[in-house]
């Protein structure tokens, strides 16, 4: 067992530039963050003060202009396109707001579609996939398509496709944001349940009460993290 | 899941096999026909005989004015004797004459071809004689009114009587049937081979024709390896006898039916491969077409590959994932092009009452060539693909 200490990321002076004409624009400019093993921690902040700029780095879709981010005591920040999406693949688990969901293939598939890029056999990730489908409460819509459907149920799929590679850690981008509450509600206690598990939450969310559920509060304002509450607190039982 | 993205677009993905699918269709249909036109030409020179050099009248000039082939005189059948006793390595030599005349046998009368002909054209045409006698030297010395007709004259002027020892009318004079010829069915270029009246060329030339000359004179040549040796002989044996010395032009010219056929099939081959390359041009246009719609479909997709991005997809997956959708395209437009490629030679061969021949290569070739195409023109969009920044392509709506 890992120690509750252990830190899983680390962010160092991170500073992210767009050029926007002649001008520099910072959606980060300066963010010093440590998160560990196991917390749950909920990003806030107003819209364009840079929270899913943020994730975009810590989930490392995207690189930092400066600064430095060690995951797992691994320098990230500078990696190439593929060695990013290998550890994408085998580290991070993305919920999105808008579910991403592959349209075409059964919710099966898409929650096996990680397992594919980490190269596993059919069998196994046939067999994970519907292990965590049935974790998350919908081995019964295995063979539905995403648009068969209602939205809770396809946030279900989307955080069982987070879950299915075991990745240390869960980033979720707004993933209540276009739930109704009966959904958010459902939605928030698989988080807590994976929460109670030890896996390691950020998720970005407008709203307090869902803040709340997490154990730690960040807020995010022009780019620099201007609170932080909650600070090392794990809760090992929700 | 290349095919299930292939799948979902069925009638899009079908339009953009189609260039593929004409590409080699026209390719395999063409080519079959060049490949016919081909095998005509050489199965008709072949079916005149093999080591066969034929004499004929007339210079092989082709500058100024000519006169039909075998319409001039000099060509006499004292030469073809010449040529026989003089010149070695020959096996067979047959001078002839032809003509159309009307033949009548009471009531029924039918319009063939008659051709005065010396005993060794049996052996140089390779004919036999199904009931009968052909024409015997004896036949050739007195110029006897005899004839040995094909099965299409027996049948036209006898019904199922048997001919031999009846008489016909040729052109007004009493022949008599001394021979039937076996079947020999139609020539490679269509010709009614059984549709002849042999008589003894003397026989045509003094009483038909009132000619001394003959209109050519076959010769088959003992071994392959005699052939120039025996036409050399020829023509120096006939400059000789016709007087003609120094640079004056021959009156007479000896072909050599094996090179004339190395010529045709050389000329058949390069309008083969000409039908062949202009189908081909179209498989490239196939090939641009799914460039076309995989440059569509990547756009369409982009938001499909931010997601496979991010959940870890890396350049090689992506790439990996366009190309072989390209390369499907490629092979299954080609697998369909192959048969409608041989649908369509059979209807061309069915329709035009044209013999075409479907061979391996232009199938496989045209078949490596449509995968090729998929792959090459596949390689931009896959990479387009592939190259997408992960932010950017979730972003996109
Ligand atoms: N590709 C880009 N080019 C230029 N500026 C960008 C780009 N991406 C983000 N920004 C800017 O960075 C800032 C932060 O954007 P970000 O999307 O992180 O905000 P956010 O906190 O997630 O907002 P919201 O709550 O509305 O989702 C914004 O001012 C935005 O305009
Ligand atoms: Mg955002």
């Amino acid at each position: 067992m890992q120690t509750k200490d252990e830190i899983v990321i680390r962010l160092q002076g991170i500073k992210k530039l767009y050029q926007m004409g002649d001008q520099q624009v910072a959606a980060l400019d300066g963010i010093d963050l440590d998160i560990k093993r196991g917390e749950f921690a909920a990003l806030m902040g107003p819209s364009g003060s840079g929270k899913s700029t943020l994730m975009n780095i810590l989930g490392c879709l995207d690189r930092p202009t400066v600064g430095s981010y060690q995951l797992n005591g691994r320098e990230v920040a500078h990696l190439s396109d593929d060695e990013l999406a290998r550890t994408r693949n085998k580290n991070i688990g993305f919920v999105f707001q808008n579910f991403n969901l592959l349209a075409r293939i059964s919710s099966l598939d898409n929650v096996a579609l990680p397992l594919v890029y980490a190269g596993r056999g059919l069998s196994e990730r046939r067999e994970r996939a519907m292990a965590v489908l049935e974790a998350v409460g919908l081995a019964d819509r295995a063979e539905h398509m995403p648009n068969e459907l209602s939205g809770g149920q396809r946030q279900r799929v989307a955080i069982a496709r987070a879950l299915v590679n075991e990745p240390e850690i869960i980033m979720a981008d707004e993933p209540t944001g276009n739930l109704d509450t009966k959904s958010t509600r459902e939605i928030m206690e698989i988080f807590q349940k994976m929460h109670g598990l030890g896996r390691t939450i950020i998720l970005v969310t407008h709203e307090p009460e869902i803040a709340l559920c997490a154990n730690r509060q960040l807020l995010v304002r022009d780019g620099v993290i201007t609170r932080d509450e909650g600070k090392g607190v794990v809760l090992d039982v929700v | 899941m290349a095919f299930s993205a292939l799948y979902a677009n069925k009638l899009r993905s079908l339009l953009t096999m189609l260039g593929i699918i004409i590409g080699v269709g026209a390719v395999i249909a063409m080519v079959s026909v060049g490949m016919g036109v081909r095998s005509n030409v050489q199965e008709s020179i072949a079916s005149l005989g093999s080591n066969m050099l034929i004499v004929s009248p007339g210079s092989s000039n082709r500058s100024g004015p000519r006169s039909a082939a075998g319409s001039m005189k000099t060509l006499k059948y004292d030469d073809a004797k010449a040529i026989q006793s003089k010149v070695k390595n020959i096996e067979y030599l047959s001078p002839s004459v032809s003509s159309n005349y009307q033949i009548v046998n009471g009531n029924q009368n039918w319009n063939s071809s008659v051709q005065g002909i010396t005993p060794e054209y049996m052996n140089i045409k390779s004919l036999s004689v199904e009931s009968g006698s052909f024409i015997s030297s004896d036949n050739l010395q007195k110029r006897e009114r005899v004839a040995v007709i094909g099965t299409t004259v027996a049948s036209n002027l006898f019904g199922d009587e048997n001919p031999v020892g009846k008489n016909i009318r040729v052109n007004n004079q009493p022949f008599r049937v001394i021979g039937l010829l076996e079947t020999k069915g139609q020539s490679s270029m269509g010709q009614d081979q059984d549709d002849v009246v042999l008589i003894p060329l003397t026989t045509a030339q003094e009483r038909m024709l009132g000619i001394t000359h003959v209109q050519s004179v076959s010769v088959q040549v003992k071994e392959a390896m005699y052939m120039d040796q025996v036409q050399e002989d020829i023509e120096t044996l006939l400059r000789q006898r016709h007087k003609i010395i120094g640079g004056k032009e021959d009156d007479f010219h000896v072909r050599n039916l094996t090179s004339l056929m190395e010529t045709m099939t050389q000329t058949t081959t390069m309008i083969t491969l000409l039908l062949g390359s202009v189908a081909g041009i179209s498989l490239v246009v196939g090939g641009i077409g799914i460039m076309n719609i995989m440059m569509v479909s990547v756009t369409e997709r982009t938001r499909e590959i931010g997601i496979r991005k991010a959940l870890g997809a890396t350049f090689s997956n992506i790439m990996m994932q366009f190309l072989i959708e390209s390369v499907v395209i490629g092979v299954v437009g080609g697998i369909i092009g192959i048969f409608v490629g041989c649908g369509l030679s059979s209807l061309i061969a069915a329709l035009g009452d044209f013999t075409t021949v479907i061979t391996w290569a232009p199938i496989v070739v045209s078949f490596t060539f449509s995968v090729g195409i998929g792959l090459i023109f596949g390689i931009l969009p896959a990479r387009k693909a592939a190259r997408l920044d992960p932010i950017e392509a979730l972003r996109y709506e």
